[in-house]
Parts: structure tokens; sequence; C-alpha cells
């Protein structure tokens, strides 16, 4: 189960801005299958999970991420 | 003054110097509404995710703009649009994005150095109060290992400062 002792997000420790053009980074939270994963999943707080879920899908629309994977 | 990113792919199928002129015809198209073009990032070309307009790779442009209002990017826009060999283009504004990111890095900073300074003087104090005190390592280089990154470290070093005040306390 996450939430227990004080668990801090990630991706507001390791970073200033979430960038769309950032694929590496982005890449961590999308499935195989080029799904985003959920903030349960993740560990990522509220607004982390936001931004990085408007990067994904700008990075989509750019070609950057697929929308699909096989 | 307002800061935009501009991206657009163009067709994988241009030469060089097609490209170029494309680049240029628009940093001049915007510059000429009055903006300034602050930077032009070229990718080249690049694999795309899925295929658009039946490409399969697209050559990446990004272009930095600063103006007072919207008037070059929404005139770019228009010109993305007509044109056959822009496949894709997203702008966005970041002027906010920055500012948050700075006040940000400023904060971190402000508390690192406070931290600092308030680990060094309780160090004084413990290594005057008490003679011998077992491990006690002069640790100044852990000090400048603190990096913004390691937030994590930071809380668990924090805790066990605290845990080693009580146990002083409890010996006292």
């Amino acid at each position: 189960m996450v939430r227990r002792r004080k668990k801090y997000c990630k991706s507001c420790a390791s970073r200033t801005v979430i960038d769309y053009k950032d694929v590496k980074f982005l890449s961590q939270f999308i499935t195989e299958s080029g799904k985003i994963i959920p903030r349960r999943t993740s560990g990522n707080c509220a607004p982390c999970q936001r931004k990085i879920t408007t990067a994904i899908k700008r990075a989509r629309h750019l070609a950057l991420l697929p929308f699909v994977r096989q | 003054m307002r800061r935009y990113e501009v991206v657009f792919i163009l067709a994988p199928t241009l030469t060089e110097e097609e490209v170029e002129q494309q680049v240029a015809s628009y940093v001049s198209a915007a510059e000429a509404v009055g903006a300034q073009v602050v930077s032009v990032d070229q990718w080249g070309k690049r694999q795309l995710a899925y295929p658009i307009k039946k490409h399969t790779e697209g050559y990446y442009v990004i272009l930095t703009i600063e103006e007072p209002s919207a008037d070059a990017v929404a005139e770019l826009e228009r010109r993305f649009k007509v044109s056959d060999l822009v496949i894709r283009f997203l702008s966005i504004r970041v002027d906010e994005d920055l500012k948050r990111a700075r006040k940000l890095e400023e904060k971190r900073e402000a508390r690192q150095r406070s931290r600092l300074r308030a680990r060094m003087t309780e160090r004084v104090h413990a290594a005057s109060s008490e003679q011998s005190r077992g491990p006690v390592s002069p640790d100044v280089e852990s000090f400048s290992d603190e990096t913004g990154a390691s937030e994590f470290g930071d809380e668990e070093r924090e805790e066990s400062e605290e845990a080693k005040e009580s146990a002083d306390a409890g010996r006292e």
C-alpha cells in the first residue's frame, strides 16, 4: 500500500519544470501499451500528476509519445 | 513580455536547403510582426511515435519567441495551417512556468543555506559542551553534498538529527 510514513513525491523533488519535450522523463509514467499510469501506482502528488498528464498529452500530439502501443 | 514556445514538424522529404528556407521564413515572419526570436532549436529528423500524413519521420523545429502579445504566434499558426510542409504544430505560453520554476529554485537554495547555517552552529555548540562524543566526524564535506534532488536525504537527515538531540538530552 502506498502513502505510509511520509511518502514524498519523487517528481516534485527531482524537477523544477515538467516539460512535454522531456520524453525520457515522461516515459516513466506511461505503461507498455502507452497508457498514463494512475497516481495511486506512480506515487505522484496531485499537482505533479496533473502537469505530467498535460505534458504527456502534448507529447502525444507531437508524436513524441504514442497514443497506443502494441 | 510573454514568452512562447512554438514547435512545428516539417515533412521529412525536404532537403537541407528547403528546411533552412522554411525556418528562415518563419523566423522573419515572427520578427516582422515585432516579436523577438530568442532561440531556434532544430532537432532534425526524428522518428515519429505514429504515422502522420503517411510519414514515419519528421523534422522538428522549436522556436522560442518573446513578445508583449500573441500576434506573432497567431501569424505563425496561420501560416502553419496553410502550409503543406508543416505536418504538425503546437504553441505554448511559458512565461508563468518559468517564473514558478525560478521561484522554486530560489526557495530551494534559501532552504539549503539556512539548513547549512543551522547545522554548523549546532555542531559548534555540541562540540564545545561535550568533550568526547565518539564518532564526531568533521563532516563539513557532507554539507556540500546536499543538492536539490536529494529532498528525501534532507528529511531523513533531519530526523536523525532530532533523534541524536533527544538522545543527548536523555544522557544529561
